[in-house]
């Protein structure tokens, strides 16, 4: 029997993320000649140390970062899409980045309003990250809930958009009542960005990363056995509410974590898998987790070469780029495919 | 004797349980089928066919009495092993994926591989007996969403093959097939009964054909449920009321319904 491999792809794709990883960290205001940036980063020591300081501190924990978010939102999407058999599902779409949104909201905007018992969001590198994903973990459990009342996947897609705009709603009304320093703050929070991350920050971002990859890693196997519907998965042994909490969690875990350090990122949960079944026209997760994570965290570092390109002074924020140049490609993408699948 | 009987179900009563109320589609439904059996339950739209299948099948809960299979009742069971007595082709649609026939039959093996659902040498070759068994080599590689409603239906039963269960529960395999793929269809079951040696249930509107290759009946009526073997319940004068006697008459000599001429 003939084995279908996806070697030839996976090598391809993982040279352009090696490649995009070296031009992510080229590209900034101030310009650093190519050579002192492999020098840098493979351990050498560099002729100039302002150089040295912008790569190790600035470039590289921002390029990390991208992969991390990008690999990470591509895979929620993924899991969300499998999740709810339905291709148009997606960490944004369903409410959960808002959720994610609304944790954070409390926790900035919510310190002026209910005063200092909130922790002040500057103290502690896990106040953010924590907040971020009760509000995910709610918005996604509240939707996971409903879903198992109606049943109807449309329905459900409509029952997260009107959980998102909910939380837009209780985000609003807690800005209302704000002080123009903290939603200032929140805007900017909301704008998305991957800089500004420490390497402690990193560090905890990766660590919850970790857990979530784990995580998915476990549940492919009931992941292939919904692609057949939850009945037959339940016939093939599957345990049903098992598997679904765990994606449930893993899910409200990441998009929390990766909301609360780069702020709401549209669109890449959404499209990415997307672009994944089509370049390997495959629905076994065992090939669409490992690739849809390399797109995504390419897709990222484009979108981040792309907002870093129109001037060097400043960063356009990551958020509009990413559905700015994002959402034609998958329109494009789409139209010329014609089908589309779970 | 006992050995011998897959499944039996005793005072079963089936349904749907809602907050308030129970909705009881049959009750009193006492069943015994022996291994390597082919059984048509056979009855109108809405009596009970799917409900009974999915009964069996734990994919809904009876309302109360009991199942059991190999003499062991089915509220012990726990679905992983559930899986690897009865497998189940269901009616409903598959939802859009890019799966190909060869996953898609290979899913039927998930009871007995391990955590990250890697295939062994004896889970292939069940995977390619299952295949060979329903004529689908030809298809291995398409992707389930290209072939017609036939192919599929034989796909389907290749995966509950793969499964290699003692029971394979089919609710209505031949639903939207022509005559000539629903004999095909028929007859490959029948094949693979006394092959085998499984026992295979499935619901049908394919009243003329069941008898033909049935082993054994399970008749809804709007009064009653009856087992027996085709004869059997031919000999009862069970198909006489099955359906408004103005519009179609069973006809014992031939052994079949005949539409009433005007």
């Amino acid at each position: 029997m003939k084995k279908i491999t996806y070697s030839k792809q996976f090598i391809l794709l993982s040279f352009l993320l090696v490649v995009l990883f070296f031009i992510n960290i080229s590209l900034g205001s101030v310009s650093i000649p190519f050579k002192e940036i492999v020098k840098t980063l493979t351990g050498g020591i560099s002729t100039n140390e302002s150089w040295e300081t912008i790569i190790l501190n600035f470039r590289l924990p921002k390029a990390i970062s991208a992969i991390l978010v990008g690999s990470g939102l591509s895979i929620c999407g993924l899991l969300m899409q499998t999740l709810f058999r339905n291709p148009l599902a997606g960490p944004f779409v369903l409410g959960i980045s808002s959720g994610a949104s609304l944790g954070v909201a409390l926790l900035i905007l919510g310190s002026s309003i209910f005063g200092g018992f909130l922790l002040n969001a500057s103290v502690s590198n896990w106040s953010l990250p924590i907040a971020a994903s009760l509000g995910a973990f709610l918005v996604l459990s509240a939707v996971i809930i409903a879903a198992n009342k109606v049943r109807n996947t449309m329905s459900i897609l409509i029952i997260g958009l009107m959980f998102g705009s909910l939380t837009s709603a209780i985000i609003s009304v807690l800005a209302y009542f704000s002080e123009a320093a903290q939603i200032q703050q929140y805007l900017f929070w909301s704008f998305g960005s991957l800089g500004n991350l420490s390497w402690n920050e990193i560090s905890v971002f990766a660590v919850i990363y970790i857990i979530g990859i784990v995580g998915t890693i476990f549940v492919i196997k009931p992941l292939n056995s919904f692609l057949l519907g939850e009945n037959y998965a339940k016939s093939l042994g599957i345990n049903i509410k098992k598997s679904r909490n765990i994606i449930l969690l893993v899910t409200s875990l990441l998009t929390g974590v990766i909301t609360a350090f780069s702020g709401p990122i549209a669109f890449i949960g959404l499209a990415v898998p997307h672009i994944a079944r089509m370049l390997f026209t495959t629905s076994n997760h065992k090939i669409l987790i490992p690739s849809t994570a390399i797109i995504g965290a390419i897709v990222l570092l484009i979108c981040d070469a792309i907002a870093q390109l129109p001037t060097s002074e400043f960063t356009l924020p990551i958020n509009a780029i990413t559905s700015l140049f994002g959402a034609p490609v998958v329109i494009w993408l789409l139209i010329r495919k014609k089908k589309i699948f779970v | 004797m006992s050995e011998n009987i897959v499944l039996k179900t005793e005072n079963l009563t089936i349904g749907y349980q809602s907050k308030k109320a129970q909705n009881i589609v049959a009750s009193h439904i006492d069943l015994s089928i022996k291994k390597g059996r082919l059984v048509a339950v056979l009855g109108k739209n809405g009596i009970g066919k799917s409900t009974l299948l999915r009964t069996i099948a734990k994919v809904q809960e009876p309302l109360s009495g009991f199942v059991f299979i190999k003499n062991k009742s089915l509220k012990a069971y726990k679905h992983q092993e559930l899986a690897t007595c009865v497998s189940m082709v269901l009616t409903e649609r598959l939802p859009e994926s890019q799966l190909t026939v060869f996953e898609l039959v290979a899913l039927g093996r998930q009871p007995y591989t391990n955590w990250i659902d890697k295939l062994s040498d004896s889970d292939l070759e069940k995977i390619n007996w299952a295949i060979d068994e329903t004529e689908i080599q030809h298809l291995k590689t398409k992707r389930f969403y290209e072939l017609s409603d036939g192919q599929l239906q034989r796909v389907l039963i290749a995966r509950a093959l793969a499964q290699d269960t003692e029971i394979i529960i089919l609710d209505e395999p031949t639903a939207h097939l022509d005559l000539h793929h629903t004999i095909k269809i028929f007859s490959l079951l029948k094949n693979l009964v006394e092959k085998t040696s499984k026992t295979i249930i499935l619901s049908s509107h394919e009243v003329n054909l069941s008898i033909k290759f049935a082993d054994e009946i399970i008749l809804f009526t709007d009064t009653e449920i009856c087992i027996g073997t085709p004869s059997e319940l031919i000999e009862k004068n069970a198909f006489d009321n099955l359906f408004p006697k103005e519009i179609v008459n069973f006809n014992r000599k031939l052994q079949q319904f005949i539409v009433n001429k005007k």
